[in-house]
């Protein structure tokens, strides 16, 4: 492959590797409370209208406003999961179902699109976007230029984001605390750890993740609102979860994985390769099959280390 | 006088359908190693849940160092110095002993230091002599090793009363007795250790008083050197027992192979082998009871020859048939029948009804159904039929099995394995947690069984069980049958000791 055409996709790989990572990050922390988060997808697009519509009516300078933004499509996010985490936590109802309704409910067609609706948000492109910088003005520097120097202040803040969770989830006493609470619920409740508390702040952080990813669809990408936007990216994010192992680092890799995947079709059509758009389009979904396949094998389930109590609800008196 | 640690008063908690403690009174003084005794179901469980702040008691007070205490959490009551090793442990498997160790200690710094805390941990480890490496995964490790790390919590976290729910029960006699020495070395530095056991042997050599509880109530305390396994038997079944050998009227004969298995090798959940080169028969109307320690291979054991499980070598044949390896259709049309130790979960649908699971093994059959559909009420009428013979108590047929109670679940169970005439039968653990009246039925249905001439391999870690029950007894260690030998001429001692790793001649 021509070295130039590989930077291109590595770079867009990242671009669009970003949201998933967030999406993704998010369910790394919910999951590893033992939560299922399969609202995802709903989550992201609430973020996605909320930020949208922030953007448009927030006056003040144009960071503040994509600032302002960011926050309410977070704050939305885990407002959502606060929800999932009440149906799941509190009332103990099948994780799986809730999730599914919170997509149902939040995504296409439901309350996402019904947001833009009355605000009206799809009728003007947003202006006040998440834009690329060019940091330390190296963004023209060939080859490292567009790998590390021409992205978002969101990818940045993703980079940092991923070192800080792998530091918290595997050296701070929280960290410890919560992959416990996932792993043996029963061990964490006896050894004091508030195990509802635990799971309904990761959840709620997982939300917010999953908002600002949904974020970075309406401000950065598109950016714009258009209906169920992010196209699926939540449940990508859901496999990225399991194809990361539950790790942040690894997730990340895998986020560009299928980041490339999605800009491939994007690339390869701008330099009119002959693919049929709709193949490459489905690639990242066709991937994302095969690698929750893989992962479902008996094999895999054993040495992945799913956290143990992922989907069981928690219950003290019962045997 | 000594000076009260814990002391409880009128404690009740109501679970749905029974009453767990009921008025139970309970005293413990500073530096004792208290013993409470009570057979499986007396509530035991329960009360020191209650005094670790797992489950709020309905009624009653609880004073610690003579001052009310109402622990709303665990947390409270480790806060207070009360800390608990669980009959089932409370171990994170894929942490390290060090990880498990500081888990919720509110000293432990924001930042996990965990060179220090290795150091730390190993030396509480070495001050009570445990023996245990702070760097391995709780899954590395043996039961008792894994013990060993619920101990090391409690103390880490500064516990001056320490309770341990049937802490021996997973132990071999000398893994047991170095628990006891290590108990001595906590009470010796000032510490309480109250010490739940349903066995009389072991309470009389480490305790220094008794506490003896039944069906909820407390039956009385008495100092250890004061009474004696007889008095402490009476008390807590609340009639003299006398242990004895079933009677049998036609004894089994080993030289008539129903069950035999040859160099039989498996592999456990984990991919390592559970089983090594096991050979073992079982005779037409013979007993075969299988005693060791839980988790030496006896449930890989139990899962080969019922087909739930491939072995990985060797030879399974009934009546000198093989039967198709890992297929438990194949068993079950050889004539194998299977009680699981998870009876309710593996042995039964435990959301379905009686009579749908009393049909589960037959409903293929010509008598049950016919194109695919099934015969619903010769079905009922069968499950009715059984629920007289084997004296089930449930409202009616149509009652999911999840309501029965345990002795009743076991007893659906045995109805629907017996109903398919089965040539051998193995049980795993099938009296265990069953109360008294339950475990006679059971034990009378199992030598009924053998005396139809039905070979029964009776895997068990009750040696009373075994003892009385079986025509021929195997110890297993290991995932190796280390010995076999008749049932006459066993004695505890030997058995105890070959379950612990003994040798045969050693053990003799
Ligand atoms: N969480 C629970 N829910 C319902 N019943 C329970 C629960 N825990 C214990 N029981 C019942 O309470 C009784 C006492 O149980 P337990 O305290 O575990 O006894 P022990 O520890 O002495 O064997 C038993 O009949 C048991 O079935
Ligand atoms: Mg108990």
């Amino acid at each position: 492959m021509n070295s130039n055409l590989f930077i291109v996709i590595a770079a867009s790989a990242i671009f669009y590797g970003t949201p998933l990572f967030f999406a993704a990050l998010g369910g790394v922390f919910t999951e590893r409370s033992g939560v299922l988060n399969l609202g995802v997808e709903g989550m992201m697009l609430i973020g996605g209208v909320t930020a949208a519509w922030s953007s448009l009516h927030v006056g003040g300078s144009a960071w503040f406003t994509v600032l302002v933004a960011l926050c309410v499509a977070m704050l939305a996010g885990s407002i959502l999961a606060s929800l999932h985490a009440f149906l799941c936590v509190t009332l103990k109802a099948n994780q799986t179902v809730a999730g599914l309704s919170i997509t149902i409910f939040a995504g296409a067609v439901g309350l996402s699109s019904y947001f833009a609706n009355i605000w009206k948000v799809a009728e003007d492109p947003v202006t006040r976007q998440v834009r690329k910088l060019d940091v330390l003005g190296l963004a023209d520097t060939p080859i490292l230029g567009p790998l590390f120097f021409n992205h978002t202040i969101l990818t940045y803040l993703s980079w940092a984001m991923c070192a800080v969770a792998s530091w918290y989830l595997f050296r701070t006493k929280i960290g410890l605390q919560l992959r416990a609470v996932g792993e043996s619920p029963q061990t964490a409740d006896a050894m004091g750890i508030n195990v509802v508390k635990y799971r309904y702040i990761h959840t709620m952080l997982g939300g917010a993740l999953a908002g600002l990813g949904g974020a970075f669809y309406s401000l950065a990408i598109v950016p714009t609102w258009v209906d169920g936007m992010t196209k699926g990216a939540g449940w990508i994010a859901i496999a990225l979860v399991i194809f990361g192992f539950w790790r942040p680092g690894l997730t990340l890799l895998g986020a560009y994985l299928f980041g490339a995947l999605q800009s491939l079709g994007t690339v390869l059509k701008s330099r009119s390769f002959d693919i049929p758009g709709d193949v490459l389009d489905a690639l990242p979904f066709v991937m994302t099959i095969v690698v929750l396949v893989l992962v479902s094998t008996r094999f895999a389930h054993k040495r992945i280390g799913a956290p143990a109590a992922l989907g069981v609800p928690y219950e003290r008196e019962e045997r | 006088m000594a000076e009260s640690a814990v002391r409880m008063t009128g404690v009740v908690k109501r679970f749905p359908g029974v009453v767990a403690n009921d008025g139970v009174n309970f005293e413990v003084m500073k530096g004792e190693v208290h013993a409470l005794l009570g057979e499986n179901g007396a509530g035991k469980s329960t009360l020191s849940n209650i005094l670790t702040g797992l489950y709020r008691p309905d009624e009653g007070t609880i004073e610690l160092d003579g001052s009310t205490v109402s622990f709303g959490s665990p947390r409270s009551a480790l806060d207070a110095g009360i800390g608990m090793v669980h009959q089932h442990f409370r171990l994170v498997e894929p942490f390290t002993v060090a990880e498990n160790v500081i888990l919720g200690n509110p000293e432990t710094p924001f930042v996990i230091d965990t060179g220090s805390t290795v150091e730390r941990v190993a030396e509480l480890a070495k001050r009570y002599d445990m023996a245990v490496d702070p760097n391995a995964k709780i899954w590395q490790l043996s039961v008792g090793e894994q013990q060993r790390v619920e101990i090391l919590k409690v103390l880490y976290r500064g516990a001056r009363v320490l309770i341990l729910d049937e802490p021996t029960a997973v132990l071999t006699p000398i893994e047991a007795e170095a628990l006891f020495k290590t108990l001595r070395a906590m009470t010796a530095e000032g510490r309480t250790v109250i010490f739940i056991s349903h066995k009389l042997d072991e309470v009389m050599s480490v305790s220094d008083r008794i506490t003896v509880l039944r069906s909820g109530r407390t039956v009385g305390t008495v100092a250890t050197k004061d009474t004696s396994t007889r008095e402490l038997a009476g008390m807590m079944v609340g009639r003299s027992v006398e242990f004895s050998r079933a009677v049998r009227r036609n004894p089994g004969v080993s030289s008539d192979v129903v069950l035999s298995l040859t160099d039989v090798n498996c592999n456990d959940d984990r991919g390592r082998q559970a089983l090594h080169g096991v050979n073992v028969t079982v005779g037409r109307g013979e007993i075969v009871g299988v005693a060791g320690v839980a988790g030496n291979g006896q449930r890989e054991l139990a899962e080969v020859i019922a087909g739930m499980r491939s072995s990985t070598g060797g030879r399974i044949a009934i009546e000198d048939k093989p039967v198709l390896n890992g297929r438990a259709r194949a068993a079950i049309a050889g004539g194998v029948a299977h009680v699981p130790e998870d009876r309710l979960h593996t042995g039964l649908a435990a959301g379905h009804s009686v009579e749908d699971n009393m049909a589960l093994k037959n409903y293929r059959t010509p008598l049950l159904s016919r194109f695919g559909l099934l015969k619903r009420n010769i079905i009922t009428t069968q499950a009715d039929d059984l629920v007289m013979k084997y004296d089930v108590k449930t409202p009616d047929t149509g009652t999911p099995v999840r309501l029965l109670s345990g002795g009743n679940v076991q007893k659906v169970l045995l109805a629907r394995e017996f109903s398919t005439n089965p040539k051998v039968l193995v049980a795993a653990s099938p009296t265990r947690g069953l109360d008294v009246g339950a475990i006679e039925t059971v034990r009378e249905r199992l030598v009924e069984a053998a005396d139809n001439g039905v070979g029964i391999l009776l895997i068990s870690e009750d040696l009373e069980e075994i003892m009385s029950l079986a025509d021929r007894i195997v110890v297993m260690y290991e995932g190796r049958l280390v010995a076999d030998m008749p049932a006459t001429g066993a004695t505890r001692e030997q058995l105890g000791l070959l379950m612990g790793g003994a040798t045969l001649e050693a053990s003799r």
